[in-house]
């Protein structure tokens, strides 16, 4: 998409794809036999969670056909299309691996399984319960979100479990927590159509959610006006009717300056903020922290635009602001996501059909997973941990006494930490790829080195289970079933259509199989997925995100359920807040917020922005789509992204190979010299492992409430390969305080006396 | 009684791709697409726009009209089929005659290959697999009516070359407001230069 394939292969002399990438053409002979069965299920990758049939033959998948379904009308990005290709791939991890001797060698699951429990039985004897640690991650069913939450808590008693989510959006999760009192965005997508005017801010929605641009663009079939709030010319920018490109890092000050337009000018719904809202005195006097020369000089964008934006945005009858990781990666990433709700309720937009904000939530089950207790300080259905009622409620859903329930742990970057200074010596990571997923990965690799063992659950072989002592295969998604929970907060499900591969077995049943010979199966006695989700509908019964009245079969009956759902008789709630919040006084909270710069920028050395994202042939770490040749193919490397201006200063031609420094380390790769970004700013994709990995450069700091990393903004520079790398070289403004500074190890700003880390609990 | 076939709206486009990876999915060519997607111009912007045959029907498939060996067969409702792989000798003529620049010669099958518009899907009602993936609707498959109903944009099935003018089964979309599609005047307006320059209306960033 933003990338053209000759980029990487420039001898390419046609254009048609005929069978040069990808399966070998017996693969397609096999996948062109009649398929005897049609399974129903939904995508492996994004939240969207797009349905599809699996087309089966003789118990393996053959193909995929279109499924029309409400939010996805049949649709598939290309990611979606090749997913089917997981099942039978080559790459598939069919037995277990023990390190020895330095290498990892096939073992038996008993072998496997009795090493790691010995391990962590001997570890926790010694050291505590808290020295083994579950690492999760939200690309898998709720189901098995929940065991991992109750697996930490119930089989090892460990505090020390957090999530991939974390370097998600859980800094929109934390303000739709604060403001509405509730994590889960308000609309289903058919009702984007309704406004009249959609700000995106910080979300190259067509590459990330490529099926939820089809109800864009049927707005904008209806009249509405589009509005793009991005450093890059992204597709949506490209035929907005307004671009906004904003400084990496400017997003409070740009939207506090909207705000005050929509004041001065008496945009403000005023009846709506006296009689739903808490709180506008104060916001309304931290919108005025800049003049409108100020914020053109903090965000580059022209006066004039942020003007235009402004009074289209608040005349629009009905108004929905759509936004991403662009301002969720962010060491502010809370106050972003605050900023953009300020504006919709001073609008007073938020409930209303169409209207609002609407958080995009990245994962398959990125919604799922942040709600059924495998966060570091929380308890299925969104209950906190710290709660004595939700703790006894929980404790008595699984059988343990209250006190055996353990206290909130640490957020996933602060775990990094722990694992590195020894306070964690054992680490079961699942569904997760630390080495390319965590920024600063130079330290991540050292406190995976310093785990024994560094247990990991996969089903390709990862850049994080390259460095595990034991490796256990694990399903893919259509060979498990379960439920995802989309990034609409539709409860959609995902029906089996095979077995796994080898000897390969579901993730549950690991976990189940692991408690049992720690001496807790009594507790994990599931034998099916469907036994799981009957003990989570359960344990979310009465708690924020309430699935209990959700079944599959009223799933399958009413094409996917929305949470809250809290009896069978309920037929969910696809929208929210429409007359109340969920704060006890059922008014939405206003909480003002003000501009701080980005933990780290551009200054001496280091010249420019560097700011990482996505293309859509990719997904998250590429464990799985750099292993699908026709995605791969379309992307096989990362690349990096520079203005002409710039690039014609640095005497740096299209598609040279260049190297990109920040103060943390550098890496090569080759130069895509575009107008679609700003002079001041460079792009580089984030799916790429090893020497191709971004996160070799990015800044560790993280938002102080969530622990977010800043992914989106750090100082770089970008320099031809011929010349001298001063590796001393600096002049990076660092704009570090104690509660923003990198929550992985080491502490590169004040000493660790200064800033008790430990104590703090994540959110 | 009213005739299906695809429109092409390039300003809806966003170059996913998902339209080649699901024709590689179709049974009648399993693994090969017979669609593309190409940037305008990467140097300049992440425009980007679909191909794909447009099954012309007047003057009729010039493909079909040179192929010396008849392998390029038209059914009834219009739609030109790839060239029957039993009678197509491989000579290639169809690549140069189409104005469109579709069909393809696979040098190692000596075949050529091209879109026949899913004809397994479409004669029972399905919808092409492109158009039923295509997350965007950039290329979307129904009638015109229903078109004009539901969308936006001016969606045109005559493509002028000059004086040559084609019309044809698909359509393309052009922006409100603009009348035809003439692919001379546009290479004429490109080669005045004023897009070239680099140089934007206004300063768009600070």
């Amino acid at each position: 998409m933003t990338i053209n394939k000759d980029f990487f292969d420039p001898e390419r002399s046609i254009n048609y794809d005929l069978q040069t990438s990808g399966r070998s053409p017996e693969a397609w002979t096999d996948a062109a036999r009649a398929a005897e069965r049609f399974v129903p299920t939904h995508c492996s990758f994004c939240g969207v969670q797009c349905a599809m049939y699996l087309r089966v033959k003789d118990g393996q998948v053959i193909g995929v056909e279109p499924r029309n379904y409400p939010h996805s009308r049949g649709s598939l990005c290309p990611k979606g299309v090749v997913a089917y290709q997981q099942a039978n791939h080559p790459d598939r991890l069919r037995y277990p691996m023990v390190r020895r001797n330095g290498t990892l060698v096939r073992a038996s699951w008993d072998e496997a399984l009795s090493f790691v429990v010995g391990r962590w039985q001997a570890i926790q004897a010694e050291h505590g319960k808290d020295a083994v640690a579950i690492y999760s991650g939200s690309s898998m069913t709720n189901e098995k979100c929940y065991l991992m939450g109750k697996f930490a808590r119930v089989a090892l008693g460990t505090r020390y479990i957090d999530y991939n989510g974390r370097l998600c959006m859980s800094s929109a999760a934390g303000a739709y927590e604060k403001a509405f009192g509730l994590d889960r965005a308000a609309i289903p997508m058919p009702d984007i159509p309704l406004a009249d005017v959609i700000l995106v801010v910080g979300s190259n929605v067509a590459e990330c959610f490529p099926v939820a641009m089809q109800w864009i663009w049927r707005a904008r079939d209806r009249g509405a006006r589009i509005i793009v709030v991005d450093p890059r010319e992204t597709p949506i920018a490209r035929t907005a009717d307004l671009w906004l490109p904003i400084r990496p890092g400017g997003d409070v000050a740009l939207l506090n300056a909207i705000l005050k337009i929509l004041i001065d000018d008496g945009m403000v719904d005023e009846k709506y903020v006296r009689e739903r809202t808490n709180g506008w005195d104060d916001v309304r006097a931290a919108a005025g922290q800049f003049s409108l020369e100020e914020t053109e000089r903090i965000t580059g964008i022209p006066v004039h635009r942020i003007l235009a934006a402004a009074r289209l945005y608040g005349s629009a009858r009905t108004s929905l602001i759509m936004h991403a990781r662009g301002i969720e990666h962010s060491s502010h990433g809370v106050d972003n996501c605050l900023a953009c709700i300020n504006l919709a309720l001073a609008r007073g937009q938020v409930g209303k059909p169409g209207g609002g904000t609407m958080m995009l939530t990245g994962q398959g089950n990125g919604q799922g997973g942040r709600e059924m207790g495998q966060k570091a300080a929380q308890l299925p259905g969104y209950r906190h941990i710290d709660d004595p009622d939700a703790r006894r409620y929980i404790a008595g859903v699984w059988g343990i006494p209250e006190p055996e329930l353990p206290g909130a742990g640490v957020s996933a970057p602060d775990m990094v930490r722990l694992m590195a200074n020894g306070t964690i010596k054992s680490c079961l990571v699942m569904c997760s790829n630390l080495m390319v997923s965590l920024p600063d990965n130079a330290v991540v690799e050292r406190a995976l080195d310093n785990l024994d063992p560094l247990v990991v659950v996969d089903f390709f072989m990862s850049e994080t289970a390259e460095r595990a002592d034991v490796v256990l295969p694990s399903a893919v998604w259509c060979e498990d079933e379960g439920t995802t929970t989309n990034l609409e907060g539709r409860v959609v499900r995902i029906n089996q259509a095979a077995e796994p591969p080898g000897e390969a077995r579901r993730d549950w049943e690991i976990a189940c199989d692991l408690a049992r010979r720690l001496g807790r199966g009594e507790f994990f006695t599931f034998q099916s997925a469907r036994e799981i989700w009957d003990e989570l509908r359960v344990a979310t019964k009465g708690g924020i995100a309430d699935y209990s009245g959700i079944t599959y079969e009223k799933i399958d009956a009413q094409d996917g359920v929305f949470w809250p759902c809290a009896s069978e008789d309920s037929e969910g709630t696809p929208r929210l807040f429409t007359e109340r919040f969920a704060h006890a006084d059922g008014r939405a909270r206003m909480i003002p917020v003000t501009y701080r710069p980005p933990a780290e920028t551009p200054g001496g050395d280091f010249p420019f922005y560097l700011t990482t994202g996505r293309v859509v042939y990719q997904y998250l770490s590429g464990n799985q789509t750099r292993r699908l040749a026709f995605l791969n193919s379309q992307a096989p490397d990362p690349w990096v992204e520079i203005h002409p201006t710039a690039a014609g200063r640095l005497g740096i031609p299209n598609e040279d190979v260049v190297r990109v420094r920040t103060p943390r380390g550098a890496m090569e790769l080759r130069a895509l010299v575009t107008p679609t970004i700003r002079p001041d700013t460079l792009f580089i994709p984030f799916h790429y492992g090893h020497r191709q990995a971004v996160n070799q450069l990015t800044n560790a700091a993280v938002d102080p409430m969530v622990r977010i990393p800043e992914f989106k903004c750090c100082a770089a520079t970008i320099e031809k390969l011929g010349a001298p790398s001063a590796a001393a070289s600096k002049g990076a403004t660092e704009n570090l305080t104690a509660a923003n500074a990198p929550a992985i190890f080491p502490y590169q700003v004040a000493p660790p006396a200064a800033r008790p880390v430990e104590e703090r609990t994540a959110h | 009684m009213t005739v299906k076939t695809m429109f092409l709206d390039p300003s809806r486009c966003i170059g996913c791709r998902a339209c080649e990876a699901a024709c590689r999915e179709c049974d009648s060519h399993k693994g090969e697409s017979m669609i593309m997607i190409d940037f305008a111009e990467r140097g300049w912007s992440v425009a980007t726009q679909p191909t794909l045959c447009m099954h012309c029907e007047d003057p009729v498939a010039p493909c079909a009209q040179v192929c010396p060996a008849l392998a390029i067969l038209i059914t009834p409702d219009g739609v030109v089929q790839q060239a029957d792989p039993s009678r197509c000798i491989g000579c290639a003529n169809c690549v140069y005659a189409c104005p469109f620049g579709v069909p393809k010669f696979d040098v190692e099958a000596r075949l050529m290959k091209k879109c026949n518009l899913c004809y397994d899907r479409t004669s029972q009602d399905l919808k092409p697999w492109c158009a039923s993936a295509c997350p965007t609707q950039a290329i979307w498959y129904g009638d015109y009516e229903e078109f004009v109903n539901e969308r936006q944009g001016n969606a045109v099935n005559v493509t002028n070359f000059g004086t040559q003018r084609v019309r044809t089964k698909v359509y393309h979309v052009l922006p409100n407001g603009t009348a035809r599609l003439d692919v001379a005047a546009l290479l004429a307006e490109s080669e005045g230069g004023a897009e070239t320059t680099g140089a934007r209306e206004e300063a768009w960033v600070l």
